[in-house]
């Protein structure tokens, strides 16, 4: 009823104005003005409105930069953070100096030069100096910035030296975890499909490839048995054998795996990638030591994750079936954050997803704490004696939507658990 | 080639000019100027459902808490409980927000329409070289968009992986609602859309190069013609790879193959795909993607220098130099896609060399702003509303181009890659400038479609407020961005970081509303002028241009005698030594008189 009695409203104003809008043009017709002749009173508003704008828009732009200027780029708290922000400046500034001329003297023009019937535009067609320098300026000054911009491009990307930390950040829908090197200092294999509750990474070692082989062997026997004796509707088998295939497939996957991991470890004895995972520290908390080198390695299990870190102005997706990269060094802890340079008791640096990557993409964060080596290797020990506790499988996943709609209405603002796999 | 199809088309329409059915007169026309404004009228249909779904994505950032009826009023109980946007809907709408955008209103509707209704109309054709054809690519628009329409309604919503459709959340309907069959649906009625697009782009091409009239020389088209004509060119050269990506993510969904998809762990399972690479997809994607961006911009540069010229009663400024550097831009478009990529995991040498192609663009694109306020220099301003769009679109491609220098610097991208400093930069450079574009044909060229006139005081309310509204919206993103908000996000109440900057999502709503009401009295004046406005002369404008050289009413292969024979460039405004400050394309010239 009420969206009846919107559309009413909406097509009685309609009428209205078409109402206006004739009388207006009956008028129009009476004075003998043409639509197509723009009148001298038109021009003048329209002249004058090109020079209000000009003043409005710069005034907006001078305010905007004014109120958010502590907002915009928060403080860097990498090495190449501090060499980005400078080069970030000098853009801003070459495009500074691009953008107030051009636009004064377009709304300039536009607004000196209204229609005038005694007067004829100057006749100009072209004038090859002026198009000659403004090729070459702009490409003067674009040589300037590409090579500037290369120069810091290539110093951020380049290989992390031998001695930094290497921590894996793995993705999935909707959470992060962090994986640390154990004592050996070498993050252990890992493989995807070694993933259960209590792997949630996949660290392939020999207990976890025999753990998992031996749950999906269980798994695949139940399916097995359940199509033997249940009776079941055709739709709900064929589902079933659908699921045993690719199970049986993924064992036989795993089988290789074994093969492979067996052979390694005859020949490469204790170096062997397999015997690096056991130790390696898996955890929810983020830690990093300020002023080390750090090569973050990201992995993402299911779709596209980005890890963003806007502190360090560090960003690098997380790609499945792939490993990615990037290298920075903080330069700031979270507690001089803390005390001295946002003077916020609870400031933290936050570790984001910048993919987009589902319902919960929005919520997809992880707090990072940059320490001092003390704390870091402190915290280190401590976590290397608690195995992982992070609930992994079942993390809250956002209620499908429902077809039924006279449900009580849950506010979204509160994501309610309700699906589980 | 010119001549044959000269005496051929003189006997069409002497012979053939029948009366036509009314199914054959506006449906299955094949008459170029009919279906442009087929393009058109479907064009503004779809520009309007996805100005709501904008509006209701901008309500939900602005106060991410609370109910509007607004939203339940469009999305019902299920996608919007209580008025309160559901997650899944607001990246459904975002996704749908631009691949309509995109695709449906600055592609199909601005190219459809302006490249049919002028193509033959500016080159002195009588219709296009293939009327069949180009019906076709109207029919495979018009089933496209029904399709995309149609997948708003399925169970799990329309897609909804972002415009960009990047696998594997595009590739598995476990990872979100959307990836159901509203993905399907997207695929299927892209895969139309490009159809349609090639072969409207064969069409114009064909056309432009081989049934221009006598005296016509490449030299002497308007610019809009050069523009059509590469974004034709570049259509047809990069649709057919996003067709291709759209095919094999459609195997991907359907047949389980592995072109995307490796190493994948989902709801709760391991997949067996091994070997592709969603890197592969982004690759293919963005082969027409960044194209895209120009296929959409170019056309609006073109109309836009025609009405500037016009307007300002004086020569484009640099002609040749215009007609390089749409080459230039049509041509280096191809080199620049992997700048979408930076941070993937690309090859850092690659990206260097991205960065270089990249900001090689902003050459011809600085020529070409510098060229059009030279052209404003010393004119003679006539503030007709396609004038004031053509001016607004100098003012956001000055804006919206600079900052694509900072995201060109893969450095600098590093940071605002995926931020709303992005969403800012491509909606005032491509989103902006291509609308103003559309909007400033459409009032140009509004009395060669309809035989009416527009009226212009509705005209200018419509074009300060979107003008104002464009800024108010899209400027104060930059600085969002900066502050690192990431875009797609449903909600930034989850992050403190954000607080500092969310109060600027209350003003651009705000600034968002009103400029969404601001195309009500566009659109008003739109239908009502076609029914009801004075009717126009053959030549409002005093243009030079052949199109106006036609009668007022329609016929069929466009002007009544033979062809008009050109003697001249189109810009001859205030040509010292002449009566009037215009002189037609079809005038002599003068004993002893230079071109130009």
């Amino acid at each position: 009823m009420t969206k009846l009695l919107i559309l009413f409203v909406v097509v009685v104003g309609v009428l209205a104005i078409a109402q206006l809008a004739r009388v207006y043009e009956l008028t129009a017709r009476l004075s003998g003005k043409r639509e197509e002749d723009i009148s001298p009173a038109d021009n003048r508003m329209n002249a004058m409105l090109m020079w209000a704008f000009c003043i409005a828009y710069f005034i907006f732009f001078a305010w905007l930069t004014w109120a958010y200027w502590d907002e915009m780029l928060p403080l860097a708290a990498s090495e190449h953070g501090v060499e980005t922000d400078w080069l970030m400046n000098f853009n801003w500034l070459i495009l500074l100096v691009a953008f107030v001329p051009t636009n004064v003297l377009l709304f300039y023009f536009a607004g000196k030069y209204k229609y005038d019937k005694n007067r004829r535009a100057f006749w100009q067609p072209h004038n090859n100096t002026l198009e000659l320098i403004w090729t070459v300026v702009p490409a003067a000054v674009l040589a300037v910035l590409i090579i500037y911009g290369l120069n810091t491009w290539h110093k951020i990307t380049s290989v992390a030296g031998p001695d930094a930390l290497r921590v894996e950040l793995y993705a999935k829908q909707f959470d992060w975890t962090a994986r640390y090197p154990g004592e050996d200092g070498v993050l252990g294999a890992s493989d995807f499909r070694l993933i259960n509750g209590d792997n949630p990474l996949g660290i392939v070692t020999p207990e976890s490839v025999a753990k998992r082989m031996g749950e999906l062997g269980v798994e695949i026997a139940e399916i097995d048995s359940t199509l033997a004796h249940a009776i079941l509707p055709d739709e709900k088998r064929h589902e079933l054998e659908k699921g045993l295939e690719l199970k049986q497939r993924i064992m036989a996957r795993i089988v290789n795996l074994k093969v492979v991991m067996e052979q390694d470890l005859k020949t490469m004895g204790k170096e062997s990638i397999y015997n690096h995972g056991a130790d390696d520290i898996v955890t929810k908390d983020f830690y990093l030591p300020v002023h080390k080198e750090v090569e973050l390695l990201i992995r993402s299990r299911d779709v596209i994750h980005s890890v963003y870190i806007p502190h360090l102005r560090a960003q690098m997706n997380a790609v499945p079936g792939m490993t990615t990269s990037i290298k920075m060094t903080p330069t700031i802890t979270s507690d001089s954050m803390r005390t001295h340079v946002m003077k916020d008791e609870e400031f933290e640096f936050i570790l984001l997803c910048n993919k987009i990557c589902g319902a919960s993409h929005y919520n997809m964060q992880m707090p990072l704490m940059v320490t001092e080596a003390g704390e870091y290797d402190a915290w280190l020990k401590e976590s290397r004696k608690k195995p992982f506790q992070g609930v992994v499988e079942d993390a809250p996943v956002l209620p499908a939507v429902t077809t039924d709609t006279t449900q009580v209405i849950v506010p979204v603002a509160a994501p309610v658990v309700a699906a589980t796999h | 080639m010119g001549a044959t199809a000269h005496t051929d088309g003189n006997a069409h329409a002497a012979h053939h000019h029948h009366e036509e059915s009314f199914v054959s007169k506006y449906f299955f026309s094949q008459d170029h100027k009919m279906i442009s404004k087929q393009f058109l009228v479907t064009a503004i249909i779809m520009a309007w459902v996805a100005v709501i779904m904008s509006l209701i994505f901008r309500l939900q950032l602005a106060w991410p808490e609370e109910g509007f009826a607004f939203s339940n009023f469009f999305l019902g109980d299920k996608w919007a409980p209580g008025g309160v946007l559901n997650p899944n809907m607001y990246l459904a709408l975002v996704t749908i927000h631009g691949t309509i955008m995109v695709f449906f209103v600055l592609t199909g509707g601005l190219s459809g329409t302006f490249a049919n209704l002028l193509i033959p109309l500016q080159i002195g054709a009588r219709d296009m070289a293939s009327g069949f054809i180009n019906m076709l690519s109207y029919w495979f628009f018009f089933t496209s968009s029904v399709i995309m329409l149609s997948s708003l309604f399925v169970e799990g919503g329309p897609a909804s992986g972002g415009w960009t459709i990047y696998p594997p959340l595009s590739a598995l309907p476990q990872a979100m609602p959307g990836s159901g069959t509203g993905m399907t649906l997207w695929l299927v009625s892209m895969a139309l859309f490009i159809a349609s697009s090639l072969m409207g782009g064969l069409n114009y091409v064909v056309t432009i190069l081989n049934l221009r009239t006598k005296g016509m020389r490449m030299t002497r088209m308007p610019l809009t013609m050069w523009a059509i004509l590469l974004t034709a060119v570049v259509g047809i050269l990069s649709f057919p790879v996003l067709l291709s990506a759209a095919l094999l993510l459609l195997l991907d969904r359907s047949l389980g193959t592995s072109f995307y998809l490796s190493d994948i762990h989902i709801a709760g399972e391991a997949l067996d795909n091994m070997g592709g690479s969603p890197i592969l997809f982004q690759h293919l994607f963005w082969f027409l993607g960044h194209p895209e961006v120009y296929i959409v911009l170019l056309p609006a540069l073109g109309i836009t220098s025609e009405i500037i010229s016009t307007n300002a009663r004086k020569p484009i400024f640099g002609y040749r130099a215009m007609i390089g550097s749409i080459c230039a831009i049509g041509f280096l478009s191809f080199l620049v896609w992997g700048h979408h990529m930076f941070i993937t995991g690309m090859n850092p040498f690659l990206g260097s060399v991205f960065v270089f192609t990249t900001l090689l663009i902003a050459i011809p694109s600085a020529v070409k702003v510098f060229n059009y306020i030279t052209t404003l220099w010393r004119g003679n301003i006539i503030f007709t509303p396609a004038m004031l769009f053509s001016i607004g679109l100098v003012a956001t491609f000055i804006a919206g181009g600079l900052t694509g220098i900072i995201l060109a610097d893969s450095a600098l991208d590093i940071n605002v890659h995926d931020t709303y400093f992005v969403v800012a930069h491509f909606h005032i450079v491509m989103g902006m400038s291509a609308i103003f574009g559309m909007f400033a044909g459409i009032y140009h060229w509004f009395p060669k479609m309809y035989g009416k006139m527009m009226n212009t005081k509705m005209g200018y309310v419509h074009f300060w407020i979107t003008f104002i509204c464009a800024f108010g919206v899209f400027f104060p993103m930059h600085f969002i961005g900066l502050a690192g908000a990431p875009r797609r996000y449903y909600s930034y109440s989850e992050f403190r970081m954000f607080d500092g900057v969310v109060d600027l999502n209350v003003l651009i709503t705000i600034f968002a509303i009103i400029g969404a009401l601001a195309q009500v009295v566009f659109t008003f004046n739109f239908f009502y002028s076609i029914f009801r406005g004075p009717k126009t002369v053959p030549n409002p404008w005093k243009s030079n241009t052949l199109e106006w050289t036609t009668p007022v009413e329609h016929m069929h292969g466009n002007w009544p005698g033979p062809l008009p024979v050109v003697h001249r460039w189109p810009y001859d405004y205030s040509k010292p030594g002449k009566a009037e400050d215009w002189v037609s394309q079809i005038t002599p010239l003068e004993p002893g008189e230079e071109e130009h």
